[in-house]
C-alpha cells in the first residue's frame, strides 16, 4: 500500500509539489538559521572565552569577589608551580597564565614631554616563550594592522584605533604608568612593535597586550598571574566537560577558606555568558516552534485545498470499500512521506548554505563601529550533528499535523454524501 | 443459474432532510433478489433508483424498514462493517467511470486487491485475469487519461468484477457512452454474469441496457411501480 502511495504522491504533483516545496523551504530555513545561530552564538562565546573567560578560569577566592576590579593585588602567586600541577592532572587542557590591568599610556616627544595620553586596558599573556598558544587564541598574527608581533623584551601591540588616538607609529615609546601588584606606582617604558585590530569593538577600542614577563616586571609580579584560564580540546564550550574539570580540580584543591586560595568558574558563571549558553541550547527548540506552527496552518490550507480536490477520490475509495479511518491513515502516510521527502531536500539545501557561511561567514563589521559589546564582527554558521536532523522535526511534525487538521472534513462527510460529490 | 435470494428489501424508506422540508426519496419498497441475477430499477430522473442502489451498497443506511444483503442488515452495519462487506462482496460502476487518474490500468483494477491485503503474485494473476476478461491486456500500462471512454468504463468494469464480488452494482453504466461501446460493454456485462453467476443490479433509464436486462424493476416517486421477468 505504501508504494501505491508512494506512486501516486509521485505522479500527481499538484498533490506533492506544494506541500513539498513548503516543507523544503521551512526545514532548509530551520536547519540555516539552527547553524547559523549556533555558529554566531558560538563565535559569540568563544571570542570571550579567549579574550577574557576562558573555559574555565582560576583564581584566588578573593579576586573572584572583586573579580570586576581586575585585583591585582589579590592575585595568585606560586603560578609555577600550580600551572605544572594544572598540565599533569589535567593533560588535555590548555593553559594560560593572564594579567589584565589599567594604566595610563603616556607619549612623550624628543624632549621626553608627554605628546598625547589615554587611558588603557592591558592584557598580560605570553608571547615570547616560544609557546604560541596564545598568539593563536589572540589570533594576533592575522590581526596586526602595522608593524609586527613582538620579538623581544619591552615591545609591545596597541589597538590601531588606540594608537590613532595618541598618534603613534611602530617603533615609538610609550611609558605605562600603572600600579604594581604591592599598591605602589609602576613606571615602565615599551617600545609599539605594532598595532592591531580585533574586529571586536571592544577590544579594538582601547587596549594594549603586553608579553606577560614584561607585565610581571612592570607591575611586580614575580611568579604571579591574575587568571589562569583553561581551554578544553572541544571545538566550542562544552558545560558538561567544563563541569568535569570544575569537579576535580575541587577534588585536588579543596575550599580551605583562604582568601589566597585558588577558585574555579566555568565559562557560564561569568559575564552572563550563562544565559547565552541556554539562548544556544533553546534557540534550535524555538526555531522548530515556530517553523512548525507556521508550516502547520499553511500546509493545513494546503491540505484543505488539495482535501476538496480529491473528494471524488475518497468517495470512490469509500465505495471500492476503504472506511474513514483507513483513508485518514494513507493520507497520514502520505504526508509522512511527503513530510521525509521535503525535509531530506530541505536538510541537504540548508546544510549546502550553511557551508557556504561556515566556510565565508557574513561580515557585518561596518554595522559594529562602537559596539561595546565582545562579540564577532563577521557571523558565520557552525554545522552540528543536530543540524543533519533537526529539520525533519518541522518537516514531518507540519506535514503530519496539517494533513490531521485538514482530513477532519473526511470523517464530517457522510459516506453517501461523498459518494454523491463523487458523482457530481 | 438464478437461485437463492442474497438481498431482501422489506418496508424501505428513505428519507432526505431539505430545506424545503422532508424529501422521500423511498417509500415502502419490498424486494428480493437472487444469486445471479441480471437485474435493472428503471425509472425516471428521482425516482429513488441511485438511492436504492446505495443501500444495497452500504453507502447508504435506511430511515425505515429492512435492507438485507447477504445477510448483514444495512441498517445495522456500522462504519467499518458496511466497509468490509463493500470491500469483499461488492463492486461498483459508476455513470463517470471513476477511475484514479494518476494511477495505470493496471494499478487502478489492482486496487481493490490492496485493501484486501493478498500477496502479490495472487494479485497480480487476479488483476490480469481480469483485464483478459475485458480484454485489456494490451492497455495495462496506459494511464486513464489515454484511454477512449469505453475503454475506461471497462477498466471500471474489471477493477469491480477483479476480486469476484457476490454482487455488482452499476449506476447509468452507458450514460456516457456511444451505442456501439454500450452494447459492447453490456455484452461483457452478460459474459461475466454467466461465467461467475455475479448478480448484477443497474439503475438505468437506457433503453440500451433495458434490453439485456432479465428483470427490470420500474420505479416512480419512490414505489415499486412493476417488477417484471423479461424475455431477454
Amino acid at each position: 500500500m505504501i508504494r501505491f502511495l508512494l506512486k501516486g504522491i509521485l505522479r500527481d504533483k499538484q498533490r506533492s509539489l506544494l506541500p513539498v516545496i513548503i516543507v523544503s523551504i521551512g526545514t532548509m530555513l530551520t536547519v540555516l538559521l539552527v547553524c547559523w545561530l549556533n555558529g554566531f552564538l558560538g563565535d559569540s562565546i568563544e571570542m570571550n572565552a579567549r579574550f577574557a573567560t576562558g573555559h574555565i578560569k582560576i583564581m584566588t577566592a578573593a579576586y573572584q569577589k572583586n573579580i570586576d576590579q581586575v585585583p591585582n593585588d589579590l592575585a595568585l602567586s606560586g603560578v609555577d608551580s600550580l600551572m605544572m600541577k594544572l598540565r599533569k592532572e589535567f593533560p588535555d587542557m590548555k593553559w594560560g597564565e593572564r594579567i589584565h590591568f589599567g594604566g595610563l599610556i603616556d607619549v612623550p616627544d624628543n624632549k621626553g614631554e608627554t605628546r598625547s595620553q589615554g587611558p588603557a586596558i592591558g592584557f598580560g599573556i605570553d608571547m615570547l616563550s616560544g609557546d604560541k598558544s596564545e598568539i593563536e587564541r589572540f589570533n594576533l598574527e592575522k590581526s596586526i594592522f602595522r608593524g609586527k608581533l613582538p620579538s623581544h623584551k619591552g615591545e609591545i601591540l596597541m589597538s590601531e584605533d588606540f594608537s590613532k588616538k595618541l598618534k603613534i607609529n611602530p617603533g615609538d615609546t610609550v611609558t605605562l604608568i600603572g600600579s604594581t601588584m604591592n599598591g605602589s606606582m609602576a613606571l615602565y617604558n615599551y617600545t609599539v612593535s605594532g598595532t592591531i585590530v580585533f574586529g571586536a569593538e571592544a577590544m579594538d577600542h582601547g587596549s594594549v597586550i603586553v608579553d606577560m614577563a614584561d607585565v610581571r616586571a612592570a607591575l611586580d609580579m614575580d611568579n604571579a598571574a591574575g587568571e589562569i584560564v583553561g581551554y578544553l580540546p572541544d571545538i566550542y564550550y562544552n558545560e558538561e566537560n567544563a563541569n568535569k574539570v570544575v569537579a576535580r580540580f575541587q577534588e585536588i584543591f579543596p575550599l580551605s577558606g583562604g582568601e589566597f586560595s585558588p577558585v574555579i568558574m566555568t565559562l557560564r558563571q561569568q559575564n552572563s555568558l550563562g544565559n547565552m549558553i541556554d539562548m544556544i541550547k533553546s534557540v534550535g527548540s524555538l526555531m522548530v516552534f515556530v517553523f512548525v506552527l507556521s508550516m502547520s496552518l499553511v500546509l493545513w490550507n494546503a491540505g484543505l485545498l488539495g482535501g476538496l480536490r480529491r473528494y471524488s477520490e475518497f468517495g470512490i475509495r469509500l465505495a471500492i470499500g476503504e472506511d474513514y479511518s483507513h483513508i485518514y491513515k494513507t493520507m497520514i502516510y502520505e504526508s509522512v512521506l511527503i513530510g521525509i521527502i521535503g525535509s531530506i531536500i530541505g536538510t541537504v539545501v540548508g546544510l549546502l548554505g550553511s557551508l557556504y557561511l561556515q566556510e565565508h561567514g557574513l561580515d557585518i563589521g561596518s554595522m559594529m563601529k562602537g559596539a561595546a559589546i565582545m562579540m564577532p564582527s563577521v557571523f558565520r554558521a557552525h554545522i552540528t550533528t543536530n543540524a543533519f536532523y533537526i529539520g525533519f522535526i518541522p518537516g514531518l511534525f507540519s506535514t503530519v499535523a496539517g494533513t490531521m487538521l485538514s482530513g477532519i472534513g473526511i470523517y464530517k462527510r457522510k459516506t453517501a454524501r461523498l459518494f454523491k460529490e463523487l458523482e457530481a | 443459474m438464478e437461485n437463492s435470494k442474497i438481498i431482501s428489501i422489506e418496508g424501505l424508506k428513505k428519507t432526505f432532510s431539505t430545506t424545503g422540508g422532508k424529501f422521500t426519496a423511498l417509500n415502502g419498497i419490498n424486494l428480493e433478489f437472487g444469486k445471479g441475477e441480471f437485474t435493472g430499477v428503471v425509472g425516471p430522473s428521482g425516482s429513488g433508483k441511485t438511492t436504492l442502489l446505495n443501500i444495497i451498497g452500504s453507502l447508504d443506511s435506511p430511515s425505515e424498514g429492512k435492507a438485507i444483503v447477504l445477510g448483514k442488515s444495512i441498517g445495522e452495519l456500522n462504519v467499518k462493517q458496511s466497509a468490509m462487506l463493500r470491500r469483499s462482496q461488492l463492486g461498483f460502476i459508476f455513470q463517470s467511470y471513476n477511475l484514479l487518474p494518476v494511477y495505470t490500468v493496471f494499478e487502478n483494477v489492482e486496487f481493490p486487491l490492496l485493501l484486501l491485503n493478498m500477496n502479490d503474485g495472487q494479485r497480480k494473476k487476479m488483476v490480469l485475469d481480469s483485464l483478459e476478461w475485458l480484454g485489456l491486456t494490451d492497455k495495462i500500462k496506459s494511464m486513464p487519461s489515454q484511454l477512449s471512454g469505453g475503454e475506461c468504463q471497462r477498466v471500471a468494469i474489471a477493477r469491480a468484477m477483479v476480486k469476484k464480488p457476490e454482487i455488482v452494482l452499476a449506476d447509468e453504466p452507458t450514460a456516457n457512452l456511444d451505442a456501439a461501446n454500450s452494447h459492447h460493454i453490456l455484452k461483457s456485462m452478460v459474459q461475466l454474469n454467466k461465467e461467475f453467476n455475479t448478480t448484477f443490479i443497474f439503475a438505468t433509464h437506457d433503453d440500451k441496457v433495458i434490453g439485456y436486462l432479465h428483470r427490470k424493476i420500474s420505479l416512480v416517486d419512490g414505489k415499486v411501480a412493476k417488477d417484471e421477468i423479461t424475455n431477454n
